[in-house]
């Protein structure tokens, strides 16, 4: 846990010290809104019916890019294997660097769940309670597969290709899971259907959480 | 004749005695037509492409239990048998539906997730050819396929909810003994088919790798 920790905290040093990484995200997360209301037109309407898909793909995006980017200091500088020379277990690694994603991703939806209220005039306010459930699930679940597929392409010839290919299949139920309970929750019924897809999600997570975490030890062996 | 050989004529046989019997000994279907005959390809190559992942989710888990070369190059063999399966099953599927459904595709979860299924093993396929060390492979490539094993189920449920609020699915249809009988001779003849071309792959690539280790300077 200790591990974890400080890999967490020096990911987020890191990141803190250089600001370059999050606004490079933030602007491409606004960008990806803006391009969808080009592609799709103008209709505030239809915006704000496609207003949970269009901002959970947007998040798939951006967040694709910063797994990217998660293994890839320490790549650059043979950092991995400095990692695992460390005595204990490589699990923390894997604990560290999810720990590290999820603060990112939810410094990124901090800022892309109002953009996403204001631009496509979706009513995202009324239902922040369980709209933030329904982003910690969809985003706990992201990190945990995105986490274990980054470590796993860091080392590959076109990783920036490879990632998405492997995540985005593992990820069908967490967008149409986030996608289908976030829908549900802003056309009101917090109960009905929103309650299904939250299950999903939870379910989704655990599983994925153990195998991850499970056989994460594998991906880093030399 | 050695057994290997046996098994590649008994493939060709029962493949080329299946596929006559079911383009003119089984009758066409009252209401589809000679279309429905595509069933006969179909069925078997959706058969053997579950089959085939099942083989490489169980090798890489033996693979990473034992760590022997071997197992991970049966799963390779397998996987890419189930690629072009999968593939198959897809494309014939899609002709099918064209004329009996009026459309190429739908997104029912059967489809949708079979589609997915072909994106993870083509994934696990860029991913082997991309990595050079055969340890590494082995170990990266295991790991995705008893992952992408865990994933299917839980794509399949999610895909089935979602188009179940929308619509139901489209119904499997029933079917006549006759037409039965066949497309079981056909799913025994693509079983064996599946075997004698996991094997043969699985020759090829035991070849590879020991030119592979053999001569690393041969490499690009």
């Amino acid at each position: 846990m200790r591990r974890a920790g400080a890999i967490l905290w020096k990911d987020l040093l890191t990141e803190l010290r250089t600001r370059q990484g999050f606004s490079a995200m933030l602007s491409f997360a606004a960008l990806v809104l803006f391009l969808f209301s080009f592609a799709i037109g103008p209709e505030t309407e239809l915006l704000a019916r496609l207003a949970g898909g269009l901002l959970w793909v947007a998040i798939v995006f951006t967040g694709t890019l910063a797994l990217g980017r998660a293994f890839q200091s320490e790549e650059l500088a043979g950092g991995v294997r400095l990692l695992r020379l460390y005595p204990g277990d490589p699990r923390a690694i894997y604990l560290g660097k999810l720990a590290a994603n999820l603060v990112l991703l939810a410094a990124l939806e901090a800022v892309l769940f109002p953009a996403t209220e204001i631009l496509f005039q979706a009513d995202l306010g009324s239902h922040a309670l369980p709209l933030a459930a329904v982003a910690v699930l969809g985003t706990g679940g992201f990190s945990i597969v995105g986490t274990f597929f980054s470590a796993l392409t860091v080392h590959l010839r076109a990783r920036e290709l490879l990632l998405p290919l492997l995540l985005f299949p593992a990820l069908v139920p967490i967008v149409l899971g986030a996608v289908g309970a976030t829908d549900a929750v802003l056309a009101g019924d917090a109960l009905g259907r929103a309650g299904g897809w939250i299950r999903l999600l939870t379910a989704y997570d655990v599983i994925l959480f153990v195998v991850c975490v499970w056989i994460f030890p594998i991906v880093l062996e030399e | 004749m050695n057994w290997q050989r046996t098994l590649g004529i008994l493939a060709l046989v029962s493949v080329a005695a299946g596929t006559l019997l079911g383009l003119f000994a089984a009758p066409a279907d009252r209401l589809q037509g000679d279309v429905q005959r595509l069933l006969y390809v179909h069925v078997p190559t959706a058969w053997v492409a579950m089959c085939s992942f099942f083989v490489v989710f169980l090798m890489s888990t033996l693979y990473l239990v034992q760590r022997r070369l071997a197992w991970d190059l049966v799963a390779f063999a397998s996987a890419e048998v189930g690629v072009l399966c999968t593939a198959v099953t897809l494309v014939v599927g899609s002709l099918w539906a064209r004329p009996t459904w009026g459309i190429w595709w739908t997104w029912d979860p059967r489809l949708t997730t079979t589609a997915i299924l072909l994106i993870i093993y083509v994934g696990y396929l860029i991913v082997r050819s991309m990595t050079e060390d055969p340890d590494q492979r082995a170990r990266w490539s295991a790991v995705i396929g008893v992952i992408a094993f865990v994933q299917v189920p839980i794509v399949y449920l999610s895909v089935f909810w979602w188009r179940s609020l929308h619509q139901p699915p489209s119904s499997p249809r029933s079917m006549a003994s006759s037409i039965g009988g066949v497309l079981l001779l056909n799913v025994v003849a693509y079983t064996i088919a599946f075997a004698y071309l996991v094997l043969r792959r699985y020759r090829l690539a035991e070849r590879e790798l020991a030119l592979e280790l053999a001569g690393p300077e041969r490499e690009r």
